[in-house]
């Protein structure tokens, strides 16, 4: 039951495709950048032997994604590199990227990285006469022919602004070395506080660069998320959206929005839902592989059982499942599953199944999804679930999250992994979905609806398919119990006024029960009324049978006269 | 303030024999030769021949005059013609 492909496209991939079908002759030089996401959206990276000016405001990544540049240039492509710092001293630099698993230190032993600190005091520094930068460019060339350097990184140039007085001689000398290292040949990285009205305090940088990318980082209800987007590329074309970005453990991914199309492959193979009579509710009997099943439901109508009993069933089948709860810790889902005989910890220790609980909160919506791919990534299972996909509704807007949900089902589709969402849905009165689910509905294949029914004083659960694409199914709404042993789908039994459901089943079955015991009272009363005349027959027989043996007697011709035939007469007699 | 000061140490840093060198160094020899003559030491360093040295000092711009002793040390960027500022710089004359 193994699937045979799980595609998971390199970050080279797209762009060499592309690249190819666009300009079959020519391809611009380019450094892959070790950004994961930013080679896709670049078309192969930065700008090879030019400067690249990476902008933003405090605290958006800009020195990290400069250094995880250079870090996978020495590292991934063989490439040495110097980072010259003007702000963080080179031993501060080190610890910081050592929480995200880069050895500088390791690297400056093997001669693959020159970390030079340059420190501006203005108290220091006194101004008499004119001067130049050569100073800069000298040590700057030292470190770049120590180590044959092919990249390099400058953050932040503009603290030379802050340390110097002569404005005029900075610019002209800072377009000298944005030159100076086009001729030098190596790929640079130069780091840029953002300006008022400008991508650059200075507005010098982005004019001398030749691909400039912004970094951003912005709040939107109490919810943050970084993003990204290319200004400027010369000489090559590039993805022009904002794209987020995440930085954890492993630096910085990139995430790009409308990278993906819809030619994904697809399956035939069928998988279970794991309940007991809901898979002959479909006539395949179960889900497609690799598609996407939503199961929506007002609060307390077992949609979490549902899903994990299709988690249990892709784990009993040996198959790696990831399931994202938005709601319960692992543990809790855990005893909670258990209490109806599903043991999900077992699982996990086989290493089947990982449960992943945040609160949607936790993070942007991008960030979610960015986690969500790289867990898919990482453990490349065949089976997602996200419970409940609604509470990450509540994060962003509409759009926001139809958007996302379009990329996250993209991506489950392009790597064949079956997912169920679940969808909490406020209760309304036509039992019709909601907003927040309508912008989920059209892009599943299969929707299941869990619902209450309610009435005389009970309260029952349905299950009813709205919608599966590309499979004939039951138009049924199914009760079913949640007992013990586990989810029990009921027999549909049809009343008079239509399904029945709960107490109305049970007081249909005793009606049935007493109308079948009322018409064996009535055969048997009629059968003893049959019984009463027939002996009130007989009697009567054996009257007039002796009254005629008597007259016999008197008239003394019993032998002449034919016998009576007790048995033929009273039915002729009653005629 | 002349008993503290026995000698000043003074380095030069210039990146090759350019205009602006060769005036930084003619400046600074005159003006040493006029306050601090006897008790100073002039060393020029060329960061063309000596890359290394730049790190060191913290140099970017060049010509640099760094005053390494007495402590603290100064540094002085530019060609030097303004000879005020030099002076005020090297905490040879106080600002008047």
């Amino acid at each position: 039951m193994q699937i045979a492909y799980i595609y998971l496209p390199k970050p080279q991939d797209v762009p060499k495709e592309k690249k190819n079908q666009i300009l079959k002759n020519f391809s611009f030089p380019k450094t892959p950048t070790g950004v994961e996401g930013l080679d896709d959206i670049t078309e192969g990276g930065f700008p090879k032997g030019r400067p690249t000016l990476i902008c933003g405001g405090a605290g958006c990544g800009k020195t990290l994604l400069a250094m995880q540049f250079l870090i996978k240039g020495i590292t991934e492509f063989e490439e040495n590199g110097v980072f010259m710092s003007f702000e963080e001293p080179s031993d501060d630099l080190s610890q910081n990227v050592k929480s995200l698993g880069f050895d500088l230190e390791k690297l400056k032993k093997e001669k693959k990285l020159v970390v030079d600190h340059v420190r501006v005091e203005r108290s220091e520094i006194e101004e008499a006469g004119e001067y130049d930068l050569d100073g800069l460019f000298v040590r700057l060339s030292y470190a770049i022919d120590s180590v044959k350097a092919k990249r390099v990184v400058l953050d932040t140039i503009e603290s030379l602004f802050a340390g110097l007085d002569n404005q005029a001689v900075l610019r002209a000398e800072l377009r000298r070395l944005f030159h100076w290292l086009k001729e030098k040949g190596v790929t640079a990285v130069i780091t840029g506080e953002r300006g008022e009205a400008t991508l650059t305090r200075q507005g010098l940088e982005e004019y001398v660069s030749d691909c400039v990318i912004i970094l951003d980082h912005r709040v939107t209800e109490q919810v943050s998320t970084r993003r990204l987007r290319i200004v400027k590329y010369r000489g090559s074309t590039h993805g022009t959206n904002e794209y987020p970005f995440l930085i954890d453990e492993d630096g910085i991914s990139v995430l790009p929005i409308t990278s993906l199309k819809l030619d994904n492959e697809v399956s035939s193979d069928i998988v279970s839902t794991g309940v007991p009579g809901l898979d002959s509710m479909f006539d395949g009997g179960g889900f497609y592989r690799g598609s996407n099943i939503l199961v929506s439901g007002t609060a307390g109508t077992a949609k979490t059982t549902i899903a994990s009993y299709f988690a249990n069933e892709q784990c009993l089948r040996g198959e790696k499942v990831v399931f994202f709860a938005f709601e319960e810790s692992p543990q809790q889902l855990i005893r909670n599953m258990k209490s109806i005989g599903i043991d999900l910890a077992a699982h996990i220790k086989k290493g089947l199944l990982q449960i992943h609980s945040s609160r949607p909160s936790l993070n942007g919506l991008e960030l979610h999804l960015l986690t969500l791919r790289k867990v898919i990534r990482e453990f490349a299972p065949n089976t997602v679930i996200i419970d409940p996909i609604s509470n990450l509704i509540s994060v962003g807007s509409d759009q926001e999250v139809r958007s996302m949900l379009v990329r996250l089902i993209d991506m489950l589709k392009l790597n064949n992994i079956t997912a169920m969402f679940t969808s909490l849905s406020k209760q309304t009165d036509s039992h019709r979905p909601d907003l927040a689910e309508e912008s989920v509905s059209s892009l599943v294949d299969t929707w299941i609806t869990v619902r209450d029914m309610e009435g005389v004083g009970e309260r029952n659960r349905g299950i009813f398919i709205i919608k599966s694409r590309g499979m004939g199914h039951s138009n049924q709404v199914r009760e079913f119990l949640i007992r013990k042993s586990g989810i029990d789908l009921l027999e549909v039994k049809v009343g008079p006024k239509g399904v029945l459901t709960g107490t109305a089943r049970q007081s249909h079955e005793a009606k049935r029960e007493e109308n079948k015991r009322k018409i064996e009272m009535t055969k048997e009363r009629n059968l003893r009324e049959i019984e009463r005349k027939r002996q009130v027959l007989e009697a009567s027989i054996l009257a007039l049978k002796s009254e005629f043996d008597s007259l016999t007697d008197n008239l003394g011709i019993e032998n002449d006269v034919p016998q009576l035939n007790a048995t033929d007469a009273p039915p002729k007699k009653k005629r | 303030m002349k008993k503290q000061v026995k000698e000043w140490q003074l380095l030069l840093y210039i990146a090759g024999q350019t205009p602006k060198s060769v005036k930084a160094l003619g400046n600074i020899k005159k003006y040493a030769e006029e306050h601090l003559k006897g008790i100073y030491s002039i060393e020029i360093i060329d960061l063309l021949k000596n890359p290394k040295l730049a790190e060191g000092d913290q140099i970017i711009a060049v010509p640099t005059l760094v005053r390494k002793f007495p402590e603290p040390i100064r540094k002085i960027i530019g060609d030097l013609s303004n000879e005020e500022r030099v002076l005020v710089g090297l905490n040879i004359k106080p600002l008047s």
